[in-house]
């Protein structure tokens, strides 16, 4: 293994001003999702991509748009936020991408807000 | 079967700010389901995917075998997608080039992505959460030596330590040091002697077991 400017180590872009602790999980196999709604969003973005809706090096582009665009407006934030910004970055292609009309995910997400509280849980047990 | 996931409810949408992010994910796969673009099957198989088949395991194997048959190991440091698809290995959706970095004696490779997480998936599964995490993007390029031994490897100062830093257009994936020991054990009980952390970088490959 030798020579190959892509084989150089080193550093790309800005160094992020971040301190603190690291406190890795140390154990393989730890829980990747916090909620559902980042499986299912991470598994949308993933399904569409590979049906061909985008290139992959757009839906990348998009992400680290949205995560240097937060990092700076929030210089002292976790990683806790990453599915958000994931979520947000996808949003954002699917719209230059027409994917979905103009105006439709607010106007659904306004009907499904409306659902009434417990409509999930109201299937009788057997 | 749409919708079976129902059953594991996470009740984090309780919170204002979290209930909205989960309508607004709800509210674009109905939407893009309905669309016929994408189909719920697909979300569910491709998250069991990730959460469950391609985890580390991937990369373990090519590690292993690299251990195991040394033209392997130099067809894998030349051409590594090459090497890997010879393991009948797939690229999934993720097929930007990969690099494997050797670990001797004298050097240690980590791995980073500064701008965001890119990964390879792939051969890795999921990033872990630090590897998305602020502090480890940053601190890994400006002190590694500091951030690895935070995680639990200790490096001699002799050793020389290289940073790779990973991007959208080129992928890094470790091959640690063969565990001292080892000599005699199988390509298949090398396997499970290669962690995630070792393919990243963060640690060392296992001791075999008596």
């Amino acid at each position: 293994m030798s020579d190959g400017a892509a084989r150089e180590p080193g550093v790309r872009g800005g160094v992020l001003a971040f301190e603190g602790p690291l406190s890795p999980p140390r154990k393989n196999g730890e829980l990747q999702f916090a909620a559902l709604w980042e499986s299912r969003v991470f598994g949308l973005t993933m399904s569409l991509h590979e049906a061909g809706a985008f290139a992959w090096s757009e839906f990348q582009a998009e992400l680290i748009a949205a995560i240097g665009a937060f990092e700076r407006a929030h210089p002292s934030a976790g990683d806790d936020r990453y599915w958000e910004r994931w979520l947000e970055a996808f949003e954002t292609l699917a719209a230059k991408r027409r994917l979905l009309p103009p105006g439709a995910l607010e106007a659904r997400v306004a009907t499904l807000a409306a659902r009434p509280a417990g409509w999930d849980h109201a299937a009788p047990a057997s | 079967m749409a919708h079976d996931h129902d059953d594991e409810h996470d009740h984090a949408h309780e919170d204002p700010a979290s209930r909205a992010l989960a309508l607004r994910a709800e509210a674009l796969e109905a939407l893009l389901v309905e669309r016929g673009l994408v189909k719920r099957e697909a979300i569910d198989a491709i998250v069991a995917r990730y959460e469950h088949e391609i985890g580390p395991l991937n990369g373990a194997r090519v590690v292993a075998r690299a251990w195991s048959d040394a033209a392997f190991k130099q067809r894998l440091l030349a051409d590594a997608w090459g090497a890997i698809r010879e393991l009948g290995l797939t690229t999934g959706a993720e097929n930007a080039p990969i690099v494997v970095v050797e670990n001797t004696p004298g050097v240690h490779n980590v791995v980073v992505c500064t701008l965001c997480s890119c990964y390879p998936g792939a051969l890795l599964g999921l990033p872990p959460t630090w590897y998305k995490s602020p502090p480890y993007r940053a601190r890994m390029v400006r002190e590694p030596r500091a951030v690895l031994r935070e995680l639990g490897l200790e490096l001699p100062e002799s050793t020389e330590l290289r940073v790779w830093d990973s991007s959208a257009e080129i992928r890094y994936m470790v091959l640690p040091e063969r565990p001292p020991g080892s000599e005699s054990t199988s390509e298949q009980q090398l396997v499970p002697l290669v962690s995630r952390d070792a393919l990243i970088g963060v640690a060392r490959a296992g001791a075999p077991r008596e």
